[in-house]
């Protein structure tokens, strides 16, 4: 290959001996900005064709071509794509984060109204179509039992099968299962609520309760843990693989049995990771509705007892009360979707808190 | 302490690939026996084949005889654990455990091997740490987390957590390949100090490193890529780097190809 020589860099303005280019002021980048809304402004109002939010859409636009144009300009074209990709690429956040933003502002301005003491220790019992009181007590219960229970049961579950598929797991058993908790991922969860009506209510319930079908909060438990397992398995198989071999074999070289290394060096290098992938699924679980109507029916009234009778679930509750035609239930039902979100953002921050205090990385 | 290992007819595979053919050499107790050659040559593998550490990988497998003091180490009643307390590895790259302190990554091996007395194991960590001429620099702050020191400190919390486990052997695999030459010069003293307990071998891509250390040195080398490695050529590294018996070591170390 021959040496580049200047002549070849023509139209270039940066070459070897001048390495100082033009940068575009902010001055103008604002400027471009303020004639880009006036614009706009002027177009969608002069023409009459939609009102602000048409406004803003077109002066972005016009915003990310008068920059590109400007900078091109002045920059030359690589700056200016370089420009004009950074700007996408912040408005693509932007855009990404706003749908985020309006939900939690939604909630919480919709949410407080009914965000009192009696909303927390009262339940639906008795509460008619003009009675302005009534709460969610009975529905949180319902949520932390069935939730609790299902993540007792699907996270050992979880973590011990994907430990399996990463340690142990060779040859087309493994492969097997793994195509298997794949299409686990995609079950809807009416057909997970389908699987323990038909299974547990209907054919297991029968013998504790003297023949008849019932109901249990423990049903719906049983379902979300369907639901939870192959999200457990999926991120924890996932961190587990990303937990160096060396240290594994740098385990062997003392002489610590495998089991040992997976107990004592794999699972705490991956806990951070395998916590976050469990509270994701503990989230799906609790934002599901209709598993917990199928198998624990609802109720109004508060039920402790998660194995006898039926149950309601926040989740539930919302979907009740934004379908109650009484005039005070969409309160109650955006109250109970906040103290859910809460509920679940309480849980993910306390489980990160437990995970990261006995790692040593500050 | 030391024990002597006797390999016969060593040969690995990993899947259907031969990668060593055959390898049969003899280790003194108490000396530093150096591995040198070309990449993929296989001197990893037969390293990796003493202590039984190849099998991690899925399909590798070997035939011959591997004896440590006369015991087959490949027998079928032998314990892998047993084996790989009796003949320690440190790595290439330097492993501290990321979620323990340098206490803990010193003690780790006894300690999951059932070890609970404190005093036991505070003994184990200063004379290691101090065998690995690393006490003077962490003494005061063993409950920092051991992948925070740099890396030449990081081998050497390596190697002084496989001496604490108190094995027979001790095999390195190309120890110093990601240390500046101060901290190589310090683990090549502290081979020499550790000569004296152990028997060692180690995987060396410096030639350099490999006639200062060693008393012993087996060049393997393959004939093309794809070919299984072989031992060309095991003899007192005095005799190895003046006057090789065969033509391919004197090119190699000489530099003539490799």
């Amino acid at each position: 290959m021959s040496m580049m020589t200047r002549s070849d860099l023509a139209g270039v303005a940066m070459t070897p001996d001048n390495i100082r280019t033009k940068k575009l002021p902010l001055g103008v980048s604002l400027l471009v900005a303020v004639v880009a809304f006036g614009l706009a402004a002027a177009i969608v109002y002069g023409a009459g064709i939609g009102n602000w939010v048409l406004v803003v859409v077109l002066g972005w636009i016009l915003y990310l071509v008068g920059l590109f144009l400007a900078a091109s300009r002045v920059e030359g074209s690589r700056a200016a794509r370089n420009r004009s990709w950074q700007s996408l690429i912040y408005s693509a956040c932007v855009l990404a984060i706003l749908p985020l933003a309006s939900v939690v502002w939604t909630l919480v301005s919709k949410g407080v109204e009914r965000f009192d003491a009696n909303f927390f220790n009262t339940s639906m019992n008795n509460i008619g179509a003009r009675d302005a009181n009534g709460g969610a007590y009975h529905a949180i219960i319902g949520t932390l039992e069935q939730v609790g229970i299902a993540t007792l049961i699907a996270v050992p579950l979880g973590v011990l099968g994907a430990i399996y598929l990463v340690e142990y797991g060779r040859g087309k058993f493994a492969n097997t299962v793994r195509f298997f908790v794949d299409v686990m991922t995609g079950v809807p969860s009416i057909v997970a609520g389908l699987f323990i009506l038909s299974f547990w209510v209907l054919i297991v319930s029968p013998w504790f309760n003297n023949g008849q079908p019932r109901f249990s909060g423990f049903a719906a438990a049983l379902a979300l843990s369907v639901l939870m397992l192959p999200t457990i398995v999926r991120s924890t198989e996932e961190m587990l693989r990303l937990v160096p071999g060396p240290l594994r074999e740098g385990a062997y070289a003392l002489g610590v049995p495998q089991w040992k290394t997976i107990l004592k060096i794999v699972i705490p290098t991956a806990l951070p990771g395998i916590v976050t992938g469990v509270m994701l699924a503990v989230a799906r679980a609790a934002g599901e509705t209709a598993p917990v109507l199928l198998v624990a029916g609802g109720a109004d009234a508060i039920n402790f007892n998660p194995f006898d009778g039926n149950q309601s679930s926040l989740a539930l509750f919302v979907y009740q009360q934004a379908g109650d035609a009484s005039k005070y239930a969409p309160a109650r039902a955006w109250t109970a979707a906040l103290t859910l979100v809460a509920l679940v953002l309480i849980l993910t921050i306390a489980a990160k808190m437990l995970a990261r205090r006995n790692s040593l990385t500050r | 302490m030391a024990k002597r290992i006797e390999a016969s007819n060593v040969t690995s595979y990993y899947g259907s690939f031969k990668a060593i053919d055959s390898i049969s050499m003899t280790v003194e107790p108490k000396t530093i026996t150096a591995l040198i050659g070309p990449s993929g040559c296989g001197k990893s593998t037969f390293l990796r084949s003493i202590n039984r550490m190849h099998e991690v990988l899925p399909g590798a497998r070997i035939e011959g005889r591997l004896t440590i003091d006369e015991q087959n180490i490949y027998d079928p009643d032998v314990d892998v654990t047993a084996v790989r307390r009796l003949i320690g590895m440190v790595f290439q790259r330097p492993n501290p455990f990321p979620t323990m302190s340098i206490y803990e990554n010193v003690v780790a091996g006894l300690k999951l091997n059932g070890v609970k007395k404190k005093s036991v194991l505070d003994d184990a960590a200063e004379q290691s740490l101090k065998s690995a001429n690393l006490w003077e620099e962490v003494k005061d702050r063993l409950g920092r987390p051991g992948a925070g020191l740099s890396g030449g400190q990081q081998q050497r919390l390596c190697i002084a957590r496989t001496i604490a486990v108190e094995p027979q052997v001790v095999l390195m695999d190309e120890p110093c390949s990601a240390l500046d030459p101060i901290s190589t010069l310090a683990i090549e003293d502290l081979m020499f100090k550790l000569k004296d307990r152990f028997t060692i071998i180690i995987v060396t891509h410096n030639m350099q490193q490999a006639a200062r250390v060693s008393d012993k040195t087996g060049f393997f080398s393959i004939d093309k890529t794809g070919e299984p490695g072989r031992l060309i050529e095991y003899d007192d590294t005095q005799k190895i780097f003046s006057n090789p018996s065969q033509k391919k070591t004197e090119d190699y170390i000489t530099g003539r190809f490799g």
